[in-house]
């Protein structure tokens, strides 16, 4: 890798910088708050790198745009937010079915319908059960600074090509607006397989070749179906990121993702301060899950609160974890405010009495 | 004895599947010739859409990409973006593009991308099992309209020819029909030049191809293709709506 020169930028320009020092040179897609940044930076900072920004008609096209992109084996970005993610579910099924890479970033708005444009993670489910029609997942990263906006973006970009899998940045309008100090670097990136089997160019010199998502000879598709799980598989055995901070002799354990977890930090060390033994684990992806880590949480945890700006989706993979082997608790607010670290401290130190 | 004729090179060996007198058959043949023509076999790339028309990667000898219902349009922009030098083009039904698809084919045809879209107008939902189609004509019964198309109910069949010819950003709009000997010979050729505007980066270029679907139509494939010339052609007719000689800008 190459360090380059610390800049001071708004969330949604870190990805855009980070995605195009990955080396991402193609980005389809279609305006909409909070997340209108990706787009206007990739308009004008594409063109420099001899790459090529797009406006689709819908995030529908925008999706498609990318399918075909991908195909090709290029480095391929969309981003959007909510309303436009929903519209987009159709292209995602399409890309898992077709084993294809891609980047897409959802910086979600609070919902249902047209909601409204401040931050949320009431898109927790739709990001990680599928979303779209079959059985399939994204790999979903929840980065909770700018810094690391910048670093998983370039993951989102290796892991996508590594699985052939779709990658979902989920973040929220307090990440995607707010302006930090980053340090940008440049990663080594491969020229890539020439041998890529897959990989759609025009038949020359070879047999031509298909990527398709359609298989209707007997057993066909259900051979599909388990690969494509046995890829999920590999990805939960080696591919799990997550952030633990004082577990270790923690007698309650918070857990929370994206900016909720940057806003639970804060509350954390003002527990610690009080003498509080309480400590928090961050899943970074959210997709593959952390399971192992609630699994095998250190025998002085007796309980786990899990904090969320929805009404309760991650509880589901904390308590599917757990197995029932420890009480959880939530506490969840439904987007449009964020919650303050008083409010986090309050319902901590609430949850920290009934434990002690 | 000389060979006069021979199966283009850019289809596979394999037999079509197609229903007894579906056309589809001839307008794989007609795009194959055009590859061949231009020797576009090994750079060129294939969308499929969704419908009978799905199967072209098991006939055509190039390499495929399907497509979501409708979307056909939009996958092969980002294809084509990538890959300027390959030769991209779709292969539509009147489903996929006159009615889910509607917004990408205007879009990519106004955008002018230097793609090629063969348009195959059955007037009617074949893979699906006869139901009414964007572009089924009025009376026309089909299993969602038992009683006839009723414009007060369905609206009219949709002329997508006329609308993208009333755009900017075409380079060759056109429509054809494969009925008789005469008009394949004329769309074997409006095929071939739909393919050189892009090898010359002209631009989007559209050839709308009236054919006939005996099954769903409940007919015989001989009184099928008199319904094209009948009732079709008349109705949509065909000819060379649009054709630019150079693009404003590419």
């Amino acid at each position: 890798m190459t360090a380059l020169k610390k800049v001071f930028l708004k969330g949604n320009e870190a990805i855009a910088l980070a995605a195009i020092n990955a080396g991402c040179h193609y980005y389809f897609g279609y305006p909409i708050t909070p997340q209108n940044e990706i787009p206007e930076y990739m308009a004008k900072h594409l063109p420099e790198v001899g790459g090529e920004f797009l406006q689709a008609e819908s995030e529908i096209a925008s999706i498609n745009m990318m399918l075909g992109a991908a195909a090709t084996g290029v480095r391929v970005m969309t981003s959007s937010s909510g309303p436009g993610i929903s519209l987009m579910q159709e292209g995602f099924s399409y890309i898992a079915g077709n084993e294809l890479p891609g980047v897409v970033v959802n910086m979600s708005r609070q919902g249902p319908g047209l909601g409204g444009i401040n931050a949320t993670q009431g898109d927790y489910f739709q990001a990680v059960k599928g979303g779209g029609h079959g059985d399939y997942h994204l790999i979903v990263l929840a980065p909770h600074t700018g810094q690391e906006l910048y670093d998983l973006t370039i993951k989102a970009f290796e892991l996508s090509e590594k699985y052939r899998c779709l990658t979902m940045l989920l973040g929220d309008a307090v990440l995607g607006q707010i302006k930090e100090p980053i340090n940008p670097w440049k990663p080594e990136i491969s020229a890539g397989d020439p041998d890529r089997e897959w990989l759609i160019t025009g038949a020359k010199g070879r047999q031509p070749r298909l990527i398709k998502s359609l298989f209707l000879a007997d057993g066909e598709m259900e051979k599909h179906n388990w690969r494509l799980q046995e890829k999920y598989q590999q990805l939960a055995a080696n591919d799990v990121m997550v952030e633990t901070c004082f577990i270790e002799d923690a007698h309650l354990v918070l857990t929370a993702f994206g900016s909720m977890a940057r806003i639970a930090k804060t509350a954390i060390d003002q527990a610690r301060e009080e003498g509080m033994k309480v400590g928090l684990i961050r899943p970074i992806s959210l997709y593959p899950f952390p399971t192992a880590t609630f699994k095998n949480l250190p025998e002085s945890v007796s309980r786990v609160l899990t904090c969320e700006m929805n009404t309760g989706q991650m509880v589901e993979d904390v308590r599917l974890s757990i197995d029932n082997s420890l009480p959880v608790d939530f506490y969840g607010r439904p987007g449009g405010s964020v919650p303050t670290p008083e409010e986090i401290f309050d319902r901590l130190q609430q949850a920290y009495a009934e434990v002690e | 004895m000389k060979q006069v004729v021979k199966r283009p090179t850019s289809l596979t060996d394999k037999p079509f599947h197609f229903c007894p007198g579906c056309h589809h058959g001839i307008v794989h043949r007609l795009v194959a010739e055009a590859l061949d023509f231009f020797n576009l076999r090994e750079k060129t790339i294939g969308v499929a859409s969704v419908g009978c028309s799905v199967f072209l990667y098991d006939y055509f000898a190039v390499d495929v990409i399907e497509a979501p219902h409708g979307r056909a349009s939009a996958v092969a922009t980002g294809t084509k973006r990538v890959l300027k030098d390959q030769i991209v083009f779709t292969y539509q039904g009147d489903g996929d593009l006159a009615a889910i698809g509607t917004a990408e084919i205007i879009h990519a045809a106004n955008r002018g991308e230097n793609i090629t879209v063969i348009f195959v107008n059955n007037s009617i939902y074949g893979m699906t099992g006869g139901q009414m189609a964007p572009t089924t004509m009025l009376g026309q019964s089909s299993t969602t309209t038992p009683y006839g198309r009723d414009y007060h109910r369905d609206g009219y069949p949709i002329k997508m020819t006329e609308m993208l010819a009333a755009l900017e950003g075409p380079s060759l709009v056109a429509r054809v029909a494969v009925d008789k000997p005469a008009n394949v010979k004329k769309a074997r050729k409006i095929i071939r030049q739909a393919f050189q505007m892009q090898v010359e980066d002209k631009g989007f270029s559209f050839v709308e191809v009236l054919s006939a679907c005996p099954t769903n139509w409940g007919m015989t494939p001989q009184k099928a293709t008199k319904r094209v010339s009948d009732e079709m052609i008349p109705y949509f007719p065909l000819g060379v709506l649009k054709q630019k000689d150079v693009v404003d800008v590419l």
